[in-house]
């Protein structure tokens, strides 16, 4: 090899590349990469581009169903809820920036979120976030909750999108790699939908939005695409800054350049910025595109070419229009004080040349960029040691009242209000059921045929199951997603999901990942809802190990009145409470186990979905007819947790007698998938019962808690309730 | 009865007010950059983050070209109602007494919260039921009323405290639990809760409906 060689090579990994795959970007070039050509290889060959270690398992989901309009590989999914119209989403990670600095990684995590929507058209109407962090009693990791709850409201406050959902889980393993996933959805008349190929040699490159600068340069693709470790303080400059003002008029001008039916084709700047979205433009269309560089407009003079197609800079787009439609395009961007540039052409022949004047600086094949990065088989070994320490213990009695209130003030469980009420959960009149009304979010969809329709949206995701049990662990993700949308009267119509991991390189980390989107398949095709896309985030590590395997899953339903969705809360002193379902409850794995110190157990109990599927059927179509008055699903913490929830939400206290009496432990706090508290007529209720498993357990009423369970009593007001459940509020004091 | 909603580049609520004026009246959009009022009755500045607000919230958007319009036709006895950001607009515009600050928490909030009415005698109360207590959304991260105490005493004997927060409610730590103000004339009327967000009970509450009722019935 001679100098110059062995001087690519050592550019090539440092910007994160192997040996190996720098010979291939040689032989598919036939040549030594130039500068620029490199900086876009590397790029494109980049996990967070390529997908290259996760590829081949995504191949094996379910991504085909009556309801689906825009499936994977698109900016975003898309399913059909009537009337004409369809509703887009897709979750996304923004880990490794926030990591970084909080503030900016999550705001830009909402901004880039928000984009993938309007890029296919829709208005975005809701955000839903999933955030993990270390426990609460670290210094860090209270300051990257506060500084990331801050980040992702002044995002989505500023630009006017609701923030209608979200979970949080505090967990020592995610002490030094915090998860910031954000979730969006948007409503657009289906027949409106773009798509992103570019096409029609001749058409004009437009980019719009903001100017392009340093910020971000190799910002996600650098970050997210490996480990996190020392010196990491140095990489805050490779996080972008958002603007959310600048993606307020972006959002908006682009969403009036496709009423008007200016476009061609449309797509966000992300990740790898110009390089991304030019190369994905061509290769979806099949045809090539020159970008000239010195056409750009810099925020900064003297960026070198290479600095502009990788620069990060947020709230741009890219769009493809017909060249008579200049002059139109500019006048609109005008109006919403968006600047707007040509910077380039469609060409025939599927080569993407990066041009500065007429100095060619470029010349690959789209398809070397985009379609040959070798993908990676996994290589999965389970573990033969447990891979992560048992948690702290924090609690040491066994007395049933103290574990109640100590799994209620638990971070995982704990009133999420002081976080919610950070974001602006109403804009746009849509939201029929809040934060901390209902198990799932409620949006109001126009109102036809004498009815208003709906949708309703969860997220979920509880990574110390999925670590205790990839499979099954992901499996529950995904039924606890669906049981939520049940408790409102909301039947599942497609599904995303962002896959949070460790190294795949590793074979453990290989295994959790092989094992979790097993599970997350099988799930899928048991409830038959398409997976419409999603984000794979790997490298989620530092020195002391993996994050907990986390896959966080997000749900869209449909409901056909709104004015029945469905609440938590207990509303009426006398309803009867019910228990639904097959629910087996198990105290290994659970929130109870984790406060008592306990060792993650080698795998859940078997899980049948059928079962739970025709239990979420049940609970739905009870909700629709109005035959019960509330409805919750049991998660962390249990039945009793579960009680007391609904019981705070409804300020009303309630009187239950549990069968068991060998294990009252188990049955007061076991979890696992498939149960139900709810409320109603005892008519109603025992109508109900014959056609599900279901069990009366008591009624609603007084100002206390009263669960008897065998020779364990569980007796505590309201009040006491409502004391430990806010112990977030202390977080942001 | 025809309502003008300002829509600034960076209005987040301007859409939701111009719905909720259509309840009772007719309703059009006023772009930020024109000088025309288009014929409009009442002038409603809505909730948002009318120019990003990086400086401080209202400061830049009391020069819009439009804002010269609204000024003159507030001296001129017309209605103009703020709303949040459009409350905060009006102060910084001199049309309304006082000033909006940090929340003490120095967070965003977003709250149903209860009110009381402290004068029903205004155009955009008289519908009111001055008994009844009203529950409406606030969120904001710049909604403390303040005021000097000598400014602060003479809008309370001079009735320009309309809206206050009930008991236990203030989300922001305003002074005498102050929600919304009126001008001394008595045509502009700046609040902090939303009542665009209050006309239907299945997003939670239509109490704000009264308000633009009010208005409706002022002008009949």
């Amino acid at each position: 090899m001679n100098e110059a060689a062995a001087d690519g090579r050592q550019r090539a990994i440092s910007l994160g590349l192997t040996a190996h795959e720098y010979e291939l970007i040689i032989e598919r070039l036939g040549r030594e990469p130039s500068e620029v050509e490199l900086a876009m290889f590397s790029l494109l060959w980049s996990e967070h581009c390529s997908y290259k270690h996760s590829k081949l398992l995504l191949r094996t989901l379910p991504s085909e169903g009556p309801r689906l309009v825009l499936g994977p590989g698109e900016n975003a999914g898309a399913v059909d809820v009537g009337g004409g119209l369809a509703v887009a989403f897709k979750v996304e990670s923004h880990n490794h920036p926030s990591a970084v600095e909080p503030f900016q990684g999550a705001a830009t995590g909402v901004g880039g979120i928000l984009r993938d929507i309007f890029a296919v058209g829709a208005r975005p109407i809701a955000i839903l976030d999933s955030l993990r962090f270390g426990e609460p009693a670290s210094e860090r990791s209270r300051y990257l909750l506060d500084r990331a709850v801050a980040g992702i409201g002044h995002y989505g406050n500023s630009i006017g999108v609701p923030t209608v959902g979200g979970e949080i889980y505090f967990e020592a393993p995610y002490e030094h790699n915090c998860l910031i996933n954000a979730m969006c959805v948007g409503l657009i008349e289906t027949e409106r939908l773009i798509r992103s190929a570019a096409s029609g040699p001749g058409n004009l490159l437009v980019l719009f939005g903001a100017a392009t600068g340093r910020d971000g340069i190799g910002g996600a693709s650098v970050l997210a695409s490996a480990e996190l470790g020392e010196g990491d303080e140095a990489k805050r400059p490779s996080v972008q800054i958002g603007d959310p003002f600048a993606e307020k008029k972006l959002m908006e001008c682009s969403l009036e350049l496709l009423e008007r039916g200016l476009l061609v084709a449309l797509q966000d700047l992300g990740a790898a910025g110009l390089t991304s979205a030019a190369c994905e433009m061509a290769s979806r269309g099949g045809v090539g595109i020159d970008i000239d560089v010195a056409c750009v407009p810099l925020r900064e003079p003297g960026m070198e070419p290479f600095e502009i197609m990788v620069s990060e800079s947020q709230e741009r787009m890219l769009c493809v229009i017909e060249p008579s439609q200049l002059d139109a395009v500019v006048a609109v961007c005008e109006h919403w004080e968006t600047a707007v540039a040509p910077i380039g052409e469609v060409t025939a022949g599927g080569i993407v040349r990066v041009l500065d004047g007429n100095r060619v600086l470029g010349e690959m094949a789209v398809s070397a960029l985009v379609d040959d990065c070798p993908l990676y088989e996994l290589q999965p070994q389970a573990p033969a040691q447990p891979l992560y320490a048992p948690p702290e213990r924090v609690i040491a009695s066994e007395d049933p009242g103290e574990a109640l209130l100590a799994l209620l003030a638990s971070p995982n469980i704990a009133d999420r209000r002081p976080l919610f009420e950070q974001y602006d959960s109403i804009v746009q009149s849509r939201t029929v059921r809040r934060p901390g009304q209902a198990d799932a979010a409620v949006l109001a969809l126009p109102p036809r045929e004498g009815q208003t329709p709906g949708i309703a949206i969860s997220i979920d995701g509880n990574g110390r199951r999925v670590a205790a049990d990839p499979y099954r662990g992901t499996i529950e993700a995904v039924l606890e997603c669906a049981a939520n949308l049940a408790c409102v009267g909301a039947e599942p119509l497609g599904l995303t999901n962002c896959l949070n991991f460790g190294n795949p390189e590793k074979p453990h980390v290989a295994w959790q990942l092989c094992e979790s989107v097993r599970g997350l398949g099988d799930a899928c095709r048991a409830l038959a809802i398409p997976v419409v896309g999603g984000n794979v985030s790997l490298y989620n590590e530092g020195a002391e190990g993996p994050i907990y395997p986390t896959p966080v899953i997000g749900l869209v339903g449909e409901l056909p009145d709104v004015h029945r969705a469905g609440r938590l809360g207990f509303r009426t002193e006398g309803d009867r409470i019910a228990l639904v379902g097959d629910f087996a409850p198990d105290i290994r794995g659970s929130e109870l186990a984790r406060l008592g110190g306990t060792e993650l157990p080698h795998a859940l109990a078997e899980i049948h979905i059928a079962r739970v599927a025709a239990t979420h059927r049940a609970v739905r179509d009870a909700v629709r007819s109005g035959a019960i008055v509330s409805a919750h699903d049991i998660a962390e913490g249990g039945l009793a947790t579960a009680l007391a929830e609904c019981c705070l939400a409804g300020g009303l206290g309630a009187e239950v007698v549990l069968e068991e009496t060998v294990k009252p432990l188990r049955a007061l706090f076991g979890e696992g998938p498939g149960g139900f508290l709810v409320t109603g007529g005892d008519a109603e209720l025992r109508a109900l019962g014959e056609h599900i498993t279901l069990r009366i357990l008591g009624s609603v009423g007084g100002n206390q808690l009263t669960i008897i369970a065998g020779e364990a009593r569980v007796e505590v007001t309201l009040e006491l309730l409502r004391e430990a459940h806010g112990s977030l509020a202390a977080l942001f004091d | 009865m025809k309502f003008g909603v300002i829509s600034f580049p960076g209005s987040c609520d301007d859409v939701d007010a111009r719905k909720a004026c259509e309840r009772v009246g007719e309703a059009v959009a006023l772009w930020h950059a024109d000088h025309d009022l288009a014929g409009v009755d009442v002038v409603v500045i809505p909730g948002g983050f009318s120019y990003g607000d990086y400086l401080r919230a209202g400061a830049i958007a009391r020069f819009a070209p439009i804002m010269t319009e609204v000024i003159e036709f507030a001296r001129q006895g017309g209605y103009v109602m703020g709303i949040c950001n459009g409350f905060q607009v009006c102060c910084e515009a001199g049309l309304l007494p006082g000033a909006l600050l940090t929340n003490v928490a120095r967070r965003f909030v977003c709250r149903q919260v209860t009110l009381e009415l402290v004068n029903a005698e205004t155009p955009f109360t008289r519908g009111l039921d001055p008994e009844e207590l009203l529950s409406i959304p606030v969120k904001h991260t710049t909604g403390r009323y303040y005021a000097p105490p000598e400014l602060l005493a003479r809008l309370h004997a001079g009735g320009q405290v309309v809206l206050r927060y009930a008991p236990g409610e203030n989300p922001n730590g305003s002074l005498d639990d102050i929600a919304g103000v009126i001008n001394e004339q008595g045509n502009v009327f700046g609040l902090m809760p939303h009542p665009e967000h209050a006309v239907d009970m299945l997003t939670g509450s239509a109490d704000g409906l009264g308000l633009f009722r009010s208005l409706a019935g002022a002008l009949v």
